[in-house]
């Protein structure tokens, strides 16, 4: 046996590395890896070298200087004189602002719309798919620059407000005001006890937690289903305005108040936000109406009818049974469109508004030349956001996975 | 007895059926189409209305916007003169002379008018090299013609002496002679080694000077026109269309790395797919407009229409990869090893199993990646390019047509629609031709 097995062993030689398919694939890879290397160190040679011939060798020490310019928008204290870095900050906030607003409305609009599409009545089927369509074949930056264009030409300057007999006027009851610089809206301020008011309302979002693990510990238990929408809806608003009204109203709205050619007071929201904002999600939740209606599409029609057999009414049978179903397909692609929705938002460039690309990709690029390293932030900024998504969504998908047997 | 007591009570028995009665007015037809889809109930009909309500102060706002117009002017005060004598002081009309005053610069940008053929003929030669790749039906040395047009496109668009195009394809040709002289003498590897080498010092070494010489003693060329000179639709198209098909064999490749059992293969790939999907293109345009250049050798300058095609490429090759990917996973695992049983290599199944049954189930959306990659091409208005959207600022900035805001983006928005909308029926069309499964 052991002669046999000396004789069989392979005496190693060189050609075996490409014909042997045992040791091709490391042949292989250490092929690629080098030509890799090569590739990546040639290009970073040529960076190198470029860099030190124009005199700017790569470093990171301006992020340390005074930006030395304004962010009209911005969600942290900020001056010129802050830092680029900061300025990067403000930037990237902003961002994440947008984002967040625009992911929100576009669930909101993109499942009302995929719900609709879906709808018996076909005015309102058909008329969702024109809007789907619509916004779905026009590239997103024409929507954003129009949108824009929408609110400088149509809306009012703030000096039509003016006057005895304004060409335009506020809007619920003189506290909201559009014009062609952005939107007035109230602000909330807190005057003394309105800790209380706030305490209260916290609360009361604990009660109805409580509450509705309590109806559903019942109907588990019991059988008996408790009214849980409308004690949700009492919780919710009940006790924070009666606490409102027996402190004395602490909490208060500051309207927004015309002073000079401008209005002041209340939250000011930029019209490149609003346009920037709305462009993104109705865009957006054209592709999302897509993927709610595919996704209630694939939940079979067995379903329903077993949900009918055992008398579930159909408004029930939507939330129990079909939609939890659904959200199964809905959700992955949801998610890469929320992902396309953020790196979408950084055509904010084109109306002005001063996200991370308007920032450190856009001013602090030009002021200080310094091209390599501001978009290698830039896209390590963007990758960040990316990854952590990713992550999130695998960990999601991991954990709402079909388990069968 | 029971049969005559029987006759006694059924004193009537109808013979003949009656004839069957239509059904109720209200119950067929457009009336019952009506009644089922527009009001089947209080909530409906109420939505219903309001809902025609909405449609018809939209469409009527927008109609007597777009109708009341003015086509012939020569600038925007002009139109408004027309449409004030036309239908009254005060009247919001659409100035639609815009569109017929810049129709052509829209199309082509500021490309020389008496050039403009050879846009038309490399567009038209697009759709004869495209044909073999969309319908099967057409002949398979079509194929030879859709090799060749990249280079035939670029010397129509761009134009100069006709020898640097021949010379690039010389390269391929010599490769592949490379290939098979090699290949035959020394073996498959060296064969492939030399193909790959061969290509490559023509082009860096020999081709300009060869491409020279021969063009001193035969010079055939046409006008050349440089860059700035690309814009609107067409260059939407030529970044789209060079884009997609560059990012096809890399997304291929890419795929492939991806799917491959290779630890190091696969890890780079994986990098290269989750950084370009982590980044917005912009950030790759601005590499491409500012960047590109410092990682070439020192004094190298190309073109800023080339550096945006490859950034672009870069950018849809990682799409691409995934879309394939998706295709190589929806194949049946018995495919593989049906290829591995028949004994092919790797490349061999690759190429006459996998990839084609692969691809074929990957071409709507692939269709809908190069929608989306039409789409993006109007980014490089932000780096400066003169696409349609760019155009719209330029033609603007112009005294005579400054102020027009809605008839210059209604119309770009109008002809992306035309343009994404059809080829998304087509990619639909696809789907439904390509399905095999008979559910």
């Amino acid at each position: 046996m052991a002669a046999i097995s000396d004789e069989s062993e392979p005496t190693f030689r060189l050609s075996m590395l490409i014909y042997d398919t045992r040791y091709r694939s490391l042949t292989i890879q250490a092929v690629a890896l080098l030509g890799f290397l090569l590739g990546i160190g040639w290009l970073i040679s040529n960076a190198a070298q470029n860099l030190a011939d124009l005199g700017k060798p790569l470093g990171f020490g301006f992020l340390a200087n005074p930006a030395g310019y304004d962010i009209n928008q911005r969600l942290i204290e900020y001056n010129s004189q802050s830092s680029h870095a900061r300025a990067a900050l403000v930037g990237l906030l902003n961002t994440l602002l947008v984002a967040v607003l625009g992911c929100i409305l576009a669930t909101v609009i993109g499942v009302v719309v995929g719900v609709l599409r879906l709808s018996k009545n076909w005015l309102i089927a058909k008329v969702m798919t024109v809007y789907v369509e619509t916004f779905r074949n026009v590239p997103v930056l024409l929507w954003i620059v129009f949108a824009m264009a929408i609110f400088i030409e149509t809306l009012p300057q703030p000096r039509d407000f003016r006057g005895d007999d304004p060409a335009a006027s506020m809007w619920l009851w003189d506290s909201v005001a559009f014009t062609n610089r952005g939107f007035y809206i109230p602000m909330p301020q807190f005057g003394a006890g309105s800790i209380v008011v706030v305490v209260g309302f916290l609360a009361s979002l604990v009660g109805i937690w409580a509450y509705r693990r309590y109806a559903r510990k019942k109907q588990e238990a019991t059988g008996e289903i408790s009214p849980v929408f409308w004690v949700s809806v009492g919780l919710f608003f009940v006790p924070a305005i009666l606490l409102q009204l027996i402190m004395g109203s602490p909490i208060t709205l500051q309207y927004p108040e015309l002073a000079g050619f401008n209005f002041r007071g209340g939250i000011y929201m930029r019209n490149s936000l609003i346009a920037l904002w709305l462009a993104l999600s109705f865009y957006t939740a054209a592709f999302i109406a897509e993927i709610v209606r595919a996704g209630i599409l694939s939940v079979s029609k067995g379903q329903t009818e077993a949900a009918s057999a055992l008398g579930i009414r159909p408004s029930r049978t939507m939330r129990l049974v079909i939609l939890p179903q659904a959200l199964r397909v809905i959700i992955p692609p949801l998610i890469s469109n929320y992902l396309n929705l953020t790196k979408n938002s950084s055509l904010a460039i084109a109306v002005g508004y001063m996200d991370i690309t308007g920032t450190l990709g856009g001013i602090t690029l030009n002021q200080t030349g310094r091209e390599m390293e501001t978009l290698l932030l830039l896209m390590l900024c963007y990758l960040c956001i990316s990854l952590t998504v990713s992550f999130i969504m695998n960990w999601y998908n991991e954990s709402i996975k079909l388990r069968e047997r | 007895m029971s049969d005559t007591q029987q006759h006694k009570i059924a004193s009537f028995v109808r013979k003949d059926m009656l004839p069957p009665s239509n059904a109720p007015a209200g119950n067929v037809g457009f009336v019952r189409w009506v009644r089922e889809n527009l009001f089947s109930g209080p909530f409906n009909t109420i939505l219903t209305v309001v809902l025609l309500f909405c449609i018809w102060y939209v469409v009527s706002g927008f109609l007597g916007w777009a109708l009341r117009s003015a086509w012939y002017a020569e600038s925007l005060t002009e139109c408004r003169e027309i449409i004030a004598a036309r239908y009254g002081e005060g009247t919001h009309g659409a100035c639609w002379a815009v569109i017929r005053d810049r129709f052509l610069q829209l199309l082509y940008g500021f490309y020389p008018s008496e050039l403009y053929w050879r846009i038309n003929l490399s567009f038209v030669l697009l759709l004869v090299a495209l044909a073999p790749i969309l319908f099967t039906a057409i002949p398979r040395k079509m194929l030879w013609f859709s090799a060749i047009y990249p280079f035939l496109g670029y010397w129509l668009l761009w134009g100069g002496s006709i020898w640097g195009p021949v010379m690039v394809v010389a390269g391929f040709a010599l490769g592949g002679l490379a290939f098979k002289y090699v290949g035959d003498a020394f073996g498959a590897l060296l064969g492939t080694i030399a193909a790959a080498a061969v290509p490559i010092i023509w082009w860096l070494l020999l081709a300009g000077p060869v491409a020279g010489a021969i063009d001193g003693l035969i010079p055939i060329g046409i006008t050349e026109v440089e860059s700035s000179k690309f814009g609107g639709f067409s260059l939407s198209v030529i970044i789209g269309v060079s884009g997609i098909v560059c990012s096809l064999p890399l997304g291929i490749l890419l795929a492939l790395g991806r799917q491959s059992n290779l630890f190091i293969v696969r890890s780079i790939c994986i990098g290269y797919i989750e950084f370009i999907r982590g980044v917005p293109l912009i950030t790759l345009l601005f590499v491409a407009s500012t960047l590109l250049n410092y990682f070439m050798p020192p004094g190298t300058n190309f073109d800023i229409i080339l550096r945006v095609v490859i950034m672009v490429t870069l950018f849809a090759s990682a799409y691409m990869a995934e879309v394939i990917r998706g295709g190589l996973a929806a194949l049946p695992k018995g495919q593989y090893e049906g290829a591995d049983s028949l004994g092919l290599n790797y490349w061999q199944a690759q190429r006459l199993i996998v990839m084609p049954q692969a691809l074929k189930i990957s071409i709507p959306n692939i269709v809908s990646t190069f929608i989306g990659l039409f789409k993006d091409t109007v980014l490089v208005s932000i780096i400066g390019l003169l696409d349609p959207l760019g155009l719209s600022n330029a033609i603007r900035a112009d005294a005579a047509w400054n102020g027009i805001v809605w008839e210059l983006y209604a119309f770009i928005a109008f002809m992306f629609f035309i343009f994404c909308f059809s080829m998304s029926r087509y990619s639909i069309y696809l789907e439904n031709k390509l399905k095999t499964d008979h559910r």
